[in-house]
């Protein structure tokens, strides 16, 4: 079958920045799809250029079969969008909002009144039909708006941080709605700064930094190749630097801290407490965010 | 955007322009009370004040009363208000603080139909503001029948004009106060000297010249004077080709400078 979304050297500039540098990737019916990265990393770009409402400067990118540049309503009629910014309408209600919104994609008046309805219940505002915006907590606003973007059925869903500032209750609702979603069949694009969000939900994902692509794979399989099953954290002092490189193990400092990527956590450990008779020494299972952080370092981005 | 005539493009338009035009009706029909009111109240205001107040003191000019003679200018400068604010304030709140644009870009919609529909509809305001004042106007019989009812269709064309040319300003401000600008520099000066309240022709020359070659408040003063006084002012057909030309490259002008804010 082919791609829901093809990008090939697909670049943009913004005056003399690069925000996308000739990223390609592939993204297939089905599946969930994450974009990953540092704060400026191209994501949201890359995003909008999806969403058709950024032109490219460079590349191909195609959704569904078509380039992007010349197909854009096209498209656009048969995508979802969660914008990374709640842009609700704050002069109606939560049903009027999906009414109007209804009406953008020409769904005739009968059948966008029994998708708000269906809507409404699969998001569970149902309750607040006659609400004003302003009235929701944000975790009923970003129902909301994951709700908006179903109303014209797409085949391809995209989620720009889809939880960010919710609690985890309102969360894990997204996370099980949205793998509905997947389990009917639809794609869905997202990015997260959240990497357990990540590695629960993506089939596949990319890191991104800089407007580029670093790594993409699978979560597990992401965590794998780049940090091993554990990681095994001790102090950072010469004799541990020496233990470890005895050990011919893959470290880096991570703060106060060394970090040891390792498939084999008991034997460095047992080695760090008894042969060199170290005092903290902890390990655990590697997670995306020790690749993430791997890859893309620990210096703070503006 | 180096070539200037790309400034002047033809917007790609489908009829979904007008869910723009209809999402901000039903937010206008919500709170209707606050809206018709202005209108309605404005006209008897400035009618008993300036009219019937300062009039008192003006036995006849132009060969009317006063009050006959500013009702026209009262409904151009609401046309002007109406189409200019809606574009201009309320516009920038839509685009910028609430996002209701990037939310409509989301789907089918392009950008050239949410600007054309965002100016279609502060045209329409002034329509509305018209049809509402003109039956105030002519229970005062200061209005002249049946010509004054032209004013009613003249009124979205020159909403049309005022609504594009607030547009522009929205897509060159960087930032709501900065709008202010416009109003103080512009709207306002047009008000008090576009033969509103007194003949151009009391002006300096040079003034004059200025007022018909750049002030389009001074066309569609004269357009509705003519009309609501059904008697043809000598202007009137220079006035006529002035507004059809000003509207269609300011409106086109409106959607290109938006489009360069816009599409990044």
């Amino acid at each position: 079958m082919a791609p829901v979304i093809e990008a090939t050297g697909l670049t943009k500039r913004f005056g003399d920045l690069v925000a996308v540098d000739h990223v390609t990737f592939r993204v297939e019916q089905g599946e969930v799809f994450g974009f990953l990265g540092p704060n400026g990393a191209g994501k949201t770009t890359t995003m909008r250029m999806i969403q058709c409402v950024s032109p490219k400067t460079e590349g191909s990118l195609q959704v569904f079969g078509m380039e992007v540049e010349g197909h854009e309503s096209e498209i656009k009629r048969q995508i979802g969008v969660v914008p990374q910014e709640n842009n609700l309408d704050p002069d109606f209600t939560v049903y009027k909002n999906l009414l109007v919104y209804a009406r953008y994609f020409d769904i005739p008046l009968p059948e966008a009144e029994a998708t708000i309805q269906e809507l409404l219940t699969f998001v569970e505002l149902s309750e607040k039909r006659d609400t004003p915006i302003e009235k929701l907590s944000g975790g009923m606003k970003r129902r909301l708006i994951l709700a908006r973007a179903l109303i014209n059925r797409p085949r391809l869903l995209i989620l720009d941080e889809p939880t960010v500032g919710l609690d985890p209750q309102a969360r894990h609702l997204i996370w099980e709605r949205l793998r509905e979603i997947r389990n009917r069949g639809n794609t869905i694009v997202l990015t997260t700064h959240y990497l357990e969000e990540a590695e629960r939900l993506c089939d596949r994902l990319v890191i991104m930094d800089r407007g580029g692509i670093l790594v993409e794979g699978p979560p597990r399989e992401l965590v794998k190749r780049h940090a091993g099953t554990h990681v095994v954290e001790a102090d950072d002092t010469p004799q541990v630097r020496a233990c470890l490189d005895r050990l011919g193990a893959r470290y880096e400092p991570m703060g106060e801290l060394l970090q040891a990527y390792t498939d084999t956590p008991r034997d460095v450990t047992r080695a760090l407490v008894g042969e060199c008779q170290m005092g903290h020494v902890a390990a655990r299972p590697a997670t995306l965010e020790d690749v993430f952080l791997r890859l893309t370092g620990r210096k703070l981005r503006e | 955007m180096n070539n200037p005539l790309r400034l002047l493009a033809l917007p790609r338009l489908t009829p979904r322009v007008l869910h723009v035009w209809q999402r901000n009706r039903d937010v206008f029909v919500k709170t209707y009370r606050v809206n018709f009111l202005p209108p309605f109240l404005e006209p008897i205001l400035y009618l008993l004040s300036l009219g019937f107040g300062v009039g008192s003191f003006i036995p006849e000019i132009a060969g009317v009363s006063y009050a006959q003679y500013i009702a026209p200018a009262l409904v151009s400068i609401s046309i002007m208000n109406a189409g200019f604010f809606e574009c201009t304030y309320a516009s920038y709140v839509r685009m910028y603080y609430q996002k209701t644009y990037d939310a409509i870009i989301a789907t089918p919609l392009t950008i050239d139909e949410v600007i054309v529909g965002e100016i279609l509809w502060g045209a329409t305001r002034a329509f509305i503001n018209t049809v509402i004042m003109l039956p105030v106007l002519f229970l005062f019989g200061v209005l002249d029948l049946p010509w004054s009812l032209f004013v009613i269709p003249f009124a979205f064309l020159a909403g049309l004009l005022f609504a594009s040319i607030g547009m522009c300003f929205t897509a060159m401000t960087p930032g709501i106060d900065t709008l202010n600008l416009p109003t103080f520099l512009f709207i306002t000066p047009m008000f008090l000297f576009s033969g509103t309240f007194f003949p151009l022709t009391l002006l300096p020359k040079f003034v004059q010249y200025l007022a018909v070659a750049l002030l389009p408040l001074t066309h569609v003063v004269t357009v509705i004077r003519s009309l609501t006084l059904g008697t043809p002012s000598p202007l009137l057909p220079f006035s006529l080709v002035w507004l059809t030309v000003a509207t269609v490259l300011v409106f086109l002008l409106a959607v290109n400078l938006m489009k360069r804010r816009l599409v990044i």
